[in-house]
């Protein structure tokens, strides 16, 4: 079976801030991070491959530098990496990502299940995914938190709003997958980080996929970013300390205030 | 780049992707710009250039507003698709075109009054036995179909797990603009300017779809103001019917289990939520919580890592891996707010926080900070609040 994992390299969201005087996004030493919806779905892969034999694939788009994660992808143990990197692809909307990914994905050849993480964490759209299998008109399921192969098929086990499901479809699909709450990644050992150097690696240009260029980067991105600004920040909190029984009273004081009670 | 750039660094500071490097004096883009046009807006001279060009197409016969109405398990509409209709009459309004809805579903006729209550002039209807559950593959065939033959100008959806799963279908299929999770939507230039959060809510974009018809948007639930009904509205009904192919319905949903017990308050629609933290499980369980949201009437909410201890589903979690929720009243103790967290629970009216630690993170986004030991404060509160009530 051939499993590909689309993954993409994202500022770690969790250190990017606000400058709260001039408002632009400070960044110096944020690190670059693999999404980590992504790692699980190359982790899930590899789980899966191992169980039913084949191969993984780990792809992204980006800019040179994204080779990181692609070299995470094979030292965590998959077979192949491709980056997807030319500057026709920069400024691509979700629209023209899951175009260039589906081109690179046919160039394949045979793939019988698409793994993506559920959304990125630096632009949290989840439209790459279902967009993604649209364009390679294969079925999707969204959600997931693990897969299993038999018989052809793909069955996900997914938690949606208030339901536990079990869903299924027929190979090729693409499942986008969410961490489930057990989920630690795992990190790779410098001896595999090594070996994973040694693994099959290439980038692939614009040619590479036979894209038509008019579909790819700004020029094939029908959303158009009109305005970037820092978000309002909240004012301060008001602070409430004292007695627990004072501060009850003032709780109770508030929640009237606001109409709560 | 022009040369009137005089290396002010402004557009350094700015660039999410730190693409932007000042060298001799003059800035240089990087080969990892991401061409967002966050540093255009900020160079004080003009020096920075985007180039793109408003095609000269002829878009007016795409005419009208669509809101896809999302029906609940137990018939009824959804908040979320009231919301977005009451935005959407304000849009439609401004453009001079007819909002409309889709509904697609089976027996969901009577729902048509409904959305004309809430501003829907027209209601296209698909309503078939195939329909009653959601399906992607069915679900999306069907309102490319509807698009392709009336010609909307801009299509909402709620940015639901289900809309999120329907939405980029249908866009992808048709080519055309769609973005996620909107926060705001006005008119510009006769355009759907659509706002929406990025980097886990720090910073705001601004964009729209200027080239490409329908404009379409997914939009956040409990964003949106839903508008007063207007009793006794009616509206036009457009009945379609189409054929579905059993092939077409790919994926099959085998099992179906509840993760809330019923009768149980859902906090994606509830008005109130009390939620906790790791720092409220006290001997495995989250009881000071859910008393206190028992006699305020609320949700119960929490935090990732009391889903990870097993003490609450996943349908109660809060956050980037759970839900998003904006209630008039998130009342939040034992949380310290991881930016996970936040992400989920910021852009809800009014934040009421309890801490110990004077410099959690969770204060950073409450409108009422509290220094306290929640263990002395929670039972405290119930029953204060409990006596307001008269329970």
């Amino acid at each position: 079976m051939h499993i590909v994992v689309c993954v993409k390299q994202v500022p770690d969201t969790t250190e990017v801030k606000v400058n709260p005087e001039t408002g632009t996004l400070i960044r110096e030493g944020v690190p670059s991070v693999i999404n980590p919806f992504d790692q699980f779905a190359i982790e899930e892969g590899l789980r899966l491959r191992d169980k039913v034999g084949g191969e993984v694939t780990v792809i992204s788009m980006g800019p040179p530098q994204a080779k990181a994660v692609i070299q995470l992808g094979l030292a965590l143990g998959a077979d192949r990496g491709i980056l997807l990197t030319d500057r026709a692809f920069a400024g691509a909307d979700t629209l023209s990502t899951a175009y260039t990914l589906a081109k690179a994905i046919q160039k394949l050849g045979k793939v019988d299940l698409v793994l993506c993480g559920m959304q990125a964490v630096d632009g949290d759209t989840a439209q790459v995914g279902p967009g993604l299998a649209s364009t390679l008109k294969i079925p999707q399921i969204t959600y997931a938190e693990t897969v299993d192969v038999t018989e052809g098929k793909v069955r996900a086990r997914r938690t949606i709003e208030d339901y536990n499901e079990v869903v299924e479809t027929r190979l090729p699909a693409l499942c986008t997958m969410t961490t489930p709450s057990n989920f630690v990644p795992t990190d790779p050992p410098f001896s595999k980080i090594q070996k994973a150097k040694k693994k099959p690696y290439e980038e692939w240009t614009a040619n590479t996929i036979g894209a038509d260029p008019e579909k790819l980067g700004l020029k094939g991105s029908p959303t158009w970013v009109k305005k970037v600004y820092a978000a309002q920040t909240k004012e301060k909190a008001i602070i409430i300390k004292g007695s627990a029984d004072e501060t009850v009273a003032k709780l109770v004081e508030i929640l009237k205030k606001e109409h709560f009670l | 780049m022009k040369d009137s750039c005089t290396g002010c660094g402004k557009c350094e500071k700015t660039c999410p992707f730190g693409a932007i490097k000042v060298e001799n004096k003059k800035a240089v883009v990087q080969d990892n710009c991401n061409l967002c046009g966050g540093c255009v807006q900020v160079c004080p001279f003009d020096s920075l250039e985007l180039e793109r060009k408003v095609e000269k197409k002829d878009f007016t016969n795409y005419t009208g507003l669509w809101v896809f109405t999302e029906v609940k398990e137990d018939g009824t509409v959804r908040n979320a698709t009231l919301e977005l209709l009451s935005k959407g009459k304000e849009l439609a309004t401004e453009l001079g075109q007819d909002l409309c809805a889709v509904l697609l579903g089976s027996n969901v006729g009577e729902l048509a009054g409904v959305l004309a209550r809430y501003g829907a002039k027209r209601v296209y209807i698909v309503d078939q036995p195939e329909l009653k559950e959601y399906n992607t593959d069915a679900y999306s065939t069907i309102i490319i179909g509807l698009i392709t033959k009336h010609k909307p100008n801009i299509v909402i959806i709620p940015a639901t797990p289900l809309g999120r799963d329907l939405a980029p279908r249908i866009a992808s299929t048709l080519e055309v603009g769609l973005t996620a999770d909107c926060t705001g939507l006005s008119i510009k230039d006769g355009l759907l300017l659509q706002t929406r959060p990025a980097f886990g809510g720090n910073i705001m974009a601004d964009i729209m779809s200027p080239n490409t018809r329908p404009q379409m948007a997914t939009v956040r639930p409990n964003v949106m103001k839903m508008a007063e009904p207007v009793e006794g509205a009616r509206c036009e009904v457009v009945r379609e019917k189409v054929s579905i192919e059993r092939g077409l319905l790919r994926v099959k949903v085998v099992e179906r289990t509840r993760t809330s017990m019923p009768g149980e308050k859902n906090i994606d629609e509830a008005d109130m939520i009390v939620s906790g933290g790791r720092g409220a499980c006290d001997e495995g369980n989250l009881r000071l919580i859910e008393e206190l949201a028992k006699v305020m009437g609320a949700a119960v909410g929490c935090s990732r890592a009391v889903v990870d201890l097993g003490i609450k589903p996943k349908s109660h979690q809060v956050g980037q891996s759970g839900k998003t929720v904006s209630p008039k009243l998130y009342l939040v103790a034992g949380v310290s707010g991881a930016i996970q967290h936040l992400v989920g629970m910021k852009s809800s009216d009014v934040i009421i926080a309890i801490n110990k630690d004077p410099d959690a993170t969770i204060f950073q986004v409450a409108k009422y900070g509290v220094i306290g030991d929640l263990y002395e404060l929670l039972p405290k509160l119930t029953e204060a609040i409990k006596r307001e009530r008269g329970l």
